[in-house]
Formats: C-alpha cells, sequence, structure tokens
C-alpha cells in the first residue's frame, strides 16, 4: 500500500533513509546542512528509525564515520550542501577507493565564496572524478524513488551513490509524493552484505599503501597494485550503468514508477529541437517545451539524471534525431563551459549527431529559472542555427554580463 | 599460477613480510654495541627503548637485542633513541644493486 503525503525534498529523502532500514547516519549537523539530518535525528530521538545517529565536528569527519560503519557492515546514510560536501572530498574518493555501497542525499546549493545558501549544482558536479555515481532528481518523488534504488544499486555494485536535488526548489518546496509501503521497500531491498568481512578472528589490513606494480603476498597471492585497484573502480562505474537501468525498470515493475534509468525524455518523439538538463531545471524545461510546440517549434526534453557513470550510449540515442540542442546547467567549470555541454559533446564523436549545442548556465546561487526564460532562449538559439550562424559561445541566462 | 587477488578493495591479512622484503630498501643498518647496550651489559631485561620506539616492530626484545634486518628499513629511530647510544647506523655495501 502506498499512501499520497504532501512533503518537501527534504521530507521525501529522510522517508526514504527510514523505509531502507539504515543502520548509522552520521552528519554535521549545522550550516551547510539541511531540514534533512534534522528529520533524520528526530526519527532516531522518537524510536521510528533504530539507527546509530552519529553528530561529528565536520562533514569530513561525517563521511569518515559512514566509511568505517559501511565497512563493518551497516548501512549507511548521511547528507550535505555546497561547502560541506567539498570539506568531504578527500573522504569521498576514500569511500569510492574502499568499494563501499554509501548513500548520501547533496542538497545543491551554490558554493562559496562569495557565500549563498541558495541553489546551483557547482558543488555535485565539483564532485565529478570521485568515482562516486551522481543521480539527479527532478522532482521529490523522483528523490524518494532514487534513495531506495540508490542503496540497491551501491550494494550490488559496491560503488557509492550520490543523490543530488537541488535546493530550496526541491529541498523546501511540497509536493504529492507517493509513499511506498514498509513490505515493498523491503522486498525491493535485500540486506547489505559487505564486500569484505572483517571479525577480530580474521582481521585484514584495509587499504594498505600499494606499491606501482602488482606483488605477492605473504600467502603467496598475487595482490593488485595501484593501477589495478583503479582499473577496477573504472570498470565497476562502467558496468554500473547495466545495474541502475535494470534497478530502474525492476523498481518501475514492483512500484509502478518508471524514473527512466539513466536518462528520461519528454515529447522526444518527433522532436527537432531538444532540450537538456539535470534536476529541477529539466522539470521546467517540460513546461518550456509545451509552449515552444503551441508556438509550432517542434521541442523535447533529455533529462539527463545519472551524471557518472555518464550515459554515453543513451545520450547518442535520445540525441540521434535532434536538430539543435539546448542545454540549460546550474554549474560551469571556469574557463571552459558547463560541465555537462562538454560532457555531451564528447559522447557524439563518432556518431551522426553533428546538430549544434548551445550552452545555457543558469540560476546560478539561486536565481530564479521561468519556463519562459527557458522558451525564449531556445527560440533565439533556433532563429540564430536557422539563419546560419549555428556557432554559440556560452551564454549566462538572466545575467548582466555587460 | 598463482591465485589471483579478488578484492575489489585492497585489503590484505596481516603477516610478517606483507609488505615485502623491506630490508632492500636500506641505506644504513643498524648496528648493536652490546658493550653498551643496557639489556647485554646488566644481563637482565631492561630498557628495550629501541623495541618500542621502533616502528617496524622489527626489534626483537630479548637479554640480547636483535633487529630483523630482512625487514628493518633502515629508519635510525632505534639509534636516536637509544640512550647508552649502543646503536650506529652504518652504511651498507650496495650489493643488491
Amino acid at each position: 500500500m502506498s499512501d499520497v503525503q504532501i512533503i518537501t525534498g527534504n521530507q521525501a529523502a529522510a522517508m526514504a533513509a527510514r523505509l531502507c532500514n539504515v543502520q548509522v547516519v552520521a552528519a554535521y549537523p549545522i550550516t551547510p546542512q539541511s531540514q534533512l539530518a534534522e528529520i533524520l535525528s528526530q526519527y532516531v530521538e522518537s524510536g521510528s528509525l533504530r539507527a546509530e545517529y552519529v553528530r561529528v565536528e565536520s562533514e569530513h569527519s561525517a563521511m569518515t564515520v559512514c566509511i568505517s560503519a559501511s565497512t563493518v557492515g551497516a548501512r549507511v546514510f548521511t547528507a550535505t550542501s555546497a561547502n560541506g560536501l567539498l570539506y568531504m572530498h578527500e573522504q569521498l574518493h576514500w569511500a569510492a577507493g574502499s568499494r563501499l555501497p554509501i548513500v548520501m542525499c547533496v542538497v545543491n546549493r551554490g558554493v562559496g565564496a562569495p557565500w549563498s545558501i541558495f541553489n546551483d549544482q557547482q558543488d555535485s558536479l565539483s564532485q565529478r572524478d570521485t568515482g562516486w555515481i551522481q543521480i539527479h532528481c527532478r522532482d521529490n518523488q523522483e528523490i524518494m524513488d532514487s534513495v531506495i534504488q540508490a542503496y540497491r544499486i551501491a550494494e550490488q555494485v559496491y560503488a557509492p551513490v550520490m543523490v543530488c536535488y537541488d535546493g530550496f526548489v526541491l529541498s523546501h518546496t511540497m509536493m504529492p509524493v507517493h509513499i511506498p509501503g514498509a513490505n515493498l521497500v523491503r522486498s525491493f531491498l535485500p540486506p547489505y552484505k559487505p564486500h569484505t568481512i572483517l571479525s577480530p578472528e580474521n582481521p585484514k589490513n584495509i587499504n594498505p599503501v600499494l606499491l606501482p606494480n602488482p606483488r605477492m603476498s605473504a600467502e603467496g597471492i598475487l595482490c593488485d597494485g595501484y593501477m589495478e585497484m583503479r582499473y577496477k573502480l573504472q570498470k565497476a562505474m562502467e558496468d554500473s550503468r547495466e545495474v541502475i537501468i535494470k534497478t530502474s525498470r525492476e523498481f518501475a515493475d514492483a512500484f509502478g514508477r518508471d524514473n527512466g534509468g539513466m536518462l528520461w525524455e519528454y515529447r522526444t518523439d518527433d522532436a527537432e529541437v531538444i532540450l537538456s538538463a539535470m534536476g529541477s531545471v529539466a522539470a521546467e524545461a517540460m513546461a518550456a517545451v509545451d509552449q515552444l510546440r503551441a508556438e509550432g517549434i517542434g521541442a523535447g526534453v533529455v533529462g539527463i539524471r545519472v551524471f557518472r557513470p555518464f550515459p554515453k550510449e543513451d545520450v547518442a540515442r535520445a540525441f540521434r534525431k535532434a536538430k539543435a540542442i539546448i542545454l540549460f546547467e546550474k554549474s560551469i567549470s571556469y574557463g571552459y563551459e558547463g560541465g555537462l555541454s562538454s560532457e555531451l559533446k564528447a559522447a557524439f564523436y563518432r556518431t551522426d549527431i553533428h546538430a549544434p549545442v548551445h550552452d545555457y548556465i543558469v540560476g546560478l546561487g539561486g536565481r530564479d529559472v521561468k519556463a519562459r526564460e527557458l522558451v525564449e532562449a531556445a527560440k533565439s538559439s533556433v532563429e540564430a542555427i536557422r539563419s546560419g550562424t549555428p556557432e554559440k559561445h556560452t551564454s549566462w541566462l538572466n545575467c548582466i554580463t555587460e | 599460477m598463482k591465485s589471483q587477488d579478488k578484492s575489489v578493495s585492497a585489503m590484505a591479512d596481516p603477516a610478517v613480510g606483507e609488505a615485502g622484503k623491506t630490508g632492500d630498501w636500506r641505506d644504513l643498518k643498524p648496528v648493536i654495541d652490546y658493550g653498551k647496550c643496557i639489556p647485554a651489559v646488566k644481563n637482565r631485561p631492561a630498557c628495550y627503548l629501541c623495541w618500542l620506539y621502533c616502528p617496524e616492530g622489527v626489534v626483537k626484545a630479548g637479554i640480547r637485542v636483535e633487529i630483523d634486518l630482512t625487514y628493518c628499513k633502515g629508519c635510525g629511530v632505534c639509534a636516536e633513541e637509544c640512550p647508552s647510544k649502543a646503536i650506529s647506523m652504518v652504511r651498507e655495501e650496495k650489493g643488491h644493486e
């Protein structure tokens, strides 16, 4: 049985973590934390979630606690934002390198300096190369669904997962969300089996120094060198695509909601103009597409749900018929362009996709992004492409640039 | 064919020589002057600061203190800590290079 409640994104994430029966929650409780950690502490205090709640003095330590608890076989959860995520950066690599199925919600916020408490995606995009799977949610329902899926994915591929959602736009905005029944979640999510069982009877050296080359252990086993371990992580991330798609499909069968796997599409069947984004902007783009279609422009949306592993094959299929590709991004790789733009163009290499890609940086530090602004941007790009100027430098939407 | 490492993250069973024969890393080797070494002089268990401070655990704390040169990396902490200056660090001939 599922019931519908009108809740914020933070409440959806907390309820999902509780439904997944997390056993350890570690969180730094103050700025830049969100209400999510507070709700979970109330669950633990009231006894509705039987978990150890560890308050730490920093996000770096929050992740360290998660790593330790996950290593000894606990299902763990944490959440952070913005500079807190950046402070965790070193331990993010450590979690991925240890191949621990930690799930963390990142409530996307702008990064200081200058200080901001509002939304953009610079924080999670800056963690691209840490070896974490990154899922971006378009609405509160998808937050609920993605946290549940994240544990199943993480515990199969032994890689940590970041479930990212836009601060304020989703974290503090109430929407109707289907709350799945506890039994349904329990049957979808088998108990966590760690890849290595640690016990006092069977002690292990965890993450010892690895030398450049493989070497024979004292027991005569040829042990991986550092590079072999890096390759195993890369292989696991590449292979996780299939697990993510399968998990999404099986979730749809069990729960009746399809999040699309690696990406989702809206009105793309006959679309020549494709708008694309991650997170809540992609949801806003659906409203823009409805308006563009009302004005006679055949537009559709491709929402990129998973940023790592990058859905290379999936975008090559989803964009194959596009005549124009228009991106809206809430982050910037300083000195080049939006991160999604670079990734997409690289994925199109040696495919038949030669459509111009127009990249718009939008909504940094919480600046509102309205559907009609996306419509105007898309129309100006379409017009420029039709009139023979397909190339366009990265533009900053609704920003004073001169 | 030796068995392959199947683990997804780096883990090892603790064992002597787990990191290989680390004695190869050494440039200077500790040499004990038993005429100064306190347990040897007093002929009873005593001092053992070398054993306590050795970061590699290669010092054997007997009446005659011994250092396992197969694994001693030659860091010199024992010589630094020895209160009777019984340990000197001596350059090794580079036979293995």
